[in-house]
């Protein structure tokens, strides 16, 4: 079967100020599959992530070089050009710790639809109810929607914020970390539905848990010191991985 | 020479015994020093109710000033006052809050954001007397508003302006950044983010800011008297509601007025005893008014902590 790419990374620099935190990335995106950056603390992952959907645009002296082209449109998301805004309609982020809005359920959901200007009830109705399923929390929230998000669980939280990316259709979901302030029960319910989110949409995730990647993706990139030491599938990278670094990081012997 | 056990113990029980000599020594100070706030406040509210209770009536609040102490009311007063500050409000809220989501989510920090907070927090600390002079040569000298509820309404606005604006930007402090990336993450704009999160998030501690610089500003006594204020007023300001069309009427704002505090201020100057006891319970109205504003902001704050934890 020929891979087929959502996206490519080219060449990406990137800058906090005069600090250069990536370095010469290059990465493809595989479409409907799962792909894990992993690596030690601090060696890029989540600011890699954060450039698929332009969050560096949020804060001054951020600076982006080289290209990554979203397909099959050929658009190069960094590009100044290109509105951060416009981005982030089609790449929806999960974050590392669960950040629903003080809002109710139904109205976290919404709120991706209504940004877009999308008002009418039947339609938010419909697109809510579906972004629930598709997140597994629908059957835990029917009866409550109109409730205040804060009184859902962890777990259930974060899977609201799934629920709040998926709404929007996005082309590709990003996650950051997104069971790092979970316990096992919320963790493994994640997963489990990220496996199948990956037939509808291209997924990056980022994990500190090699356990978690090597679970979940379907390719993994190990970076360290803002660059890509290996990327492979993900069974490759766990049973042969090719660079001495690898190996050291994926059996615990560093990071 | 090392010490013998027994020797040793002993030495530490003479220590604890003085550390817990300076423990008890402190709190009878800070019991004390908190009981002469507490009493002198106590006093002075009893002697307020002793002295003004009795004058307290239905008459007393619907009646104008008058030379007979026992027919004088404080109608024009209160109305005075609350005309007042409701012009206050209307000009503060919108200004102090629109500059506060300006000053946290719009400006970029650099020393020019830097000096004007510095300066907005110095203007918080002015003289209420000195926005008077301002009102005074701003609003009835050059704007021609005249001695009037609009140029009282809005020296007090200026007054009360810092604190809305230093409510505003806490309140909005308060929101954690990662609800703002949620926001902008969903595609939002930065409006959008403002409008949606930022201001119905941030609208309990704006409210409880707003409402404690409202209840200052209606003990205010000085920029009112400087703005030319009267002291003797009896006649209500025109009606905001007219019988012709458009049944709205403004002419009110260019009304003279006096206030509560001015009203306390011309009885206490008078040599008669009886004034003094209207003095004193136009005192307790005030109080009332102002404990009253002060428990809405606490309930708000209630009502909107319960709704919001991050």
């Amino acid at each position: 079967m020929v891979k087929e790419l959502k996206a490519e990374v080219k060449k990406l620099n990137f800058y906090y100020g005069g600090v250069q935190a990536l370095k010469e990335i290059n990465l493809p995106i595989e479409r409907r599959k799962v792909s894990a950056l992993i690596g030690p603390s601090g060696c890029g992952k989540t600011t890699f992530l954060r450039c698929f959907n332009r969050m560096h645009d949020l804060y001054p002296h951020n600076r982006y070089e080289g290209e990554i082209t979203l397909y099959p449109d050929n658009i190069n998301i960094i590009s100044p050009e290109i509105d951060p805004i416009e981005i982030r309609m089609q790449i929806s982020m999960v974050f590392q710790k669960p950040n629903p809005f003080p809002k109710s359920i139904y109205e976290n959901v919404a709120y991706g639809l209504r940004v877009r200007g999308t008002s009418k009830r039947a339609v938010l109705d419909e697109k809510v109810e579906k972004s629930l399923r598709g997140a597994a929390l629908w059957d835990e929230v029917k009866d409550r929607l109109h409730h205040l998000a804060f009184d859902l669980s962890g777990g259930q939280q974060q899977r609201l914020c799934i629920a709040r990316a998926l709404a929007t259709d996005p082309r590709i979901l990003l996650f950051d970390e997104p069971t790092s302030a979970l316990d096992p029960t919320a963790t493994s319910k994640i997963e489990e539905l990220i496996i199948q989110l990956k037939d509808e949409v291209t997924i990056i995730i980022v994990t500190h848990n090699m356990q978690q990647a090597a679970r979940v993706s379907d390719y993994t990139a190990f970076m360290y010191l803002g660059e890509i030491v290996e990327y492979d599938k993900t069974d490759r990278i766990f049973t042969a991985p090719s660079n001495k670094l690898t190996e050291e990081y994926i059996t615990g012997r560093f990071g | 020479m090392q010490k013998s056990k027994p020797e040793l113990q002993t030495e530490i029980k003479k220590r604890i015994a003085v550390t817990k000599f300076w423990d008890k020594v402190f709190l009878i100070t800070g019991l004390l020093s908190t009981l002469v706030g507490l009493v002198l406040l106590f006093t002075l509210m009893a002697d307020l109710f002793v002295n003004g209770f009795p004058r307290l009536s239905y008459k007393f609040l619907t009646s104008f000033p008058s030379r007979f102490p026992e027919e004088a009311g404080i109608l024009s007063a209160w109305v005075g006052s609350f005309l007042v500050l409701l012009v206050t409000a209307l000009a503060s809220i919108p200004l102090g809050i629109a500059a506060g989501i300006y000053l946290e989510e719009y400006a970029r920090k650099n020393w020019l954001t830097d000096i004007i907070e510095i300066n907005i927090a110095n203007l918080a600390g002015v003289p209420s007397i000195v926005y008077g002079l301002l009102a005074l040569g701003l609003f009835v000298n050059f704007f021609k508003f005249g001695e009037s509820i609009l140029t009282g309404g809005l020296a007090l606005a200026l007054l009360i302006l810092p604190m809305v604006i230093m409510a505003t930007r806490e309140a909005i402090r308060a929101i954690p950044n990662s609800i703002r990336e949620a926001s902008y993450a969903l595609g939002a704009t930065k409006w959008q983010t403002v409008q949606s999160h930022i201001i119905p998030y941030s609208t309990g501690g704006i409210l409880t800011g707003v409402i404690i610089g409202l209840s200052r500003a209606i003990g205010e006594t000085a920029p009112i008297i400087t703005v030319g204020a009267l002291t003797f007023i009896a006649f209500l300001p025109t009606s905001p509601f007219s019988s012709e069309f458009p049944f709205i009427s403004f002419k009110w704002l260019l009304d003279p007025f006096t206030v509560m505090p001015i009203q306390m201020f011309n009885w206490v100057s008078r040599p008669q005893h009886e004034f003094q006891l209207n003095a004193a319970a136009a005192g307790i109205v005030l109080m009332i008014m102002t404990l009253l504003m002060n428990g809405v902001a606490i309930y708000i704050r209630y009502r909107f902590r319960r709704k919001i934890k991050w």
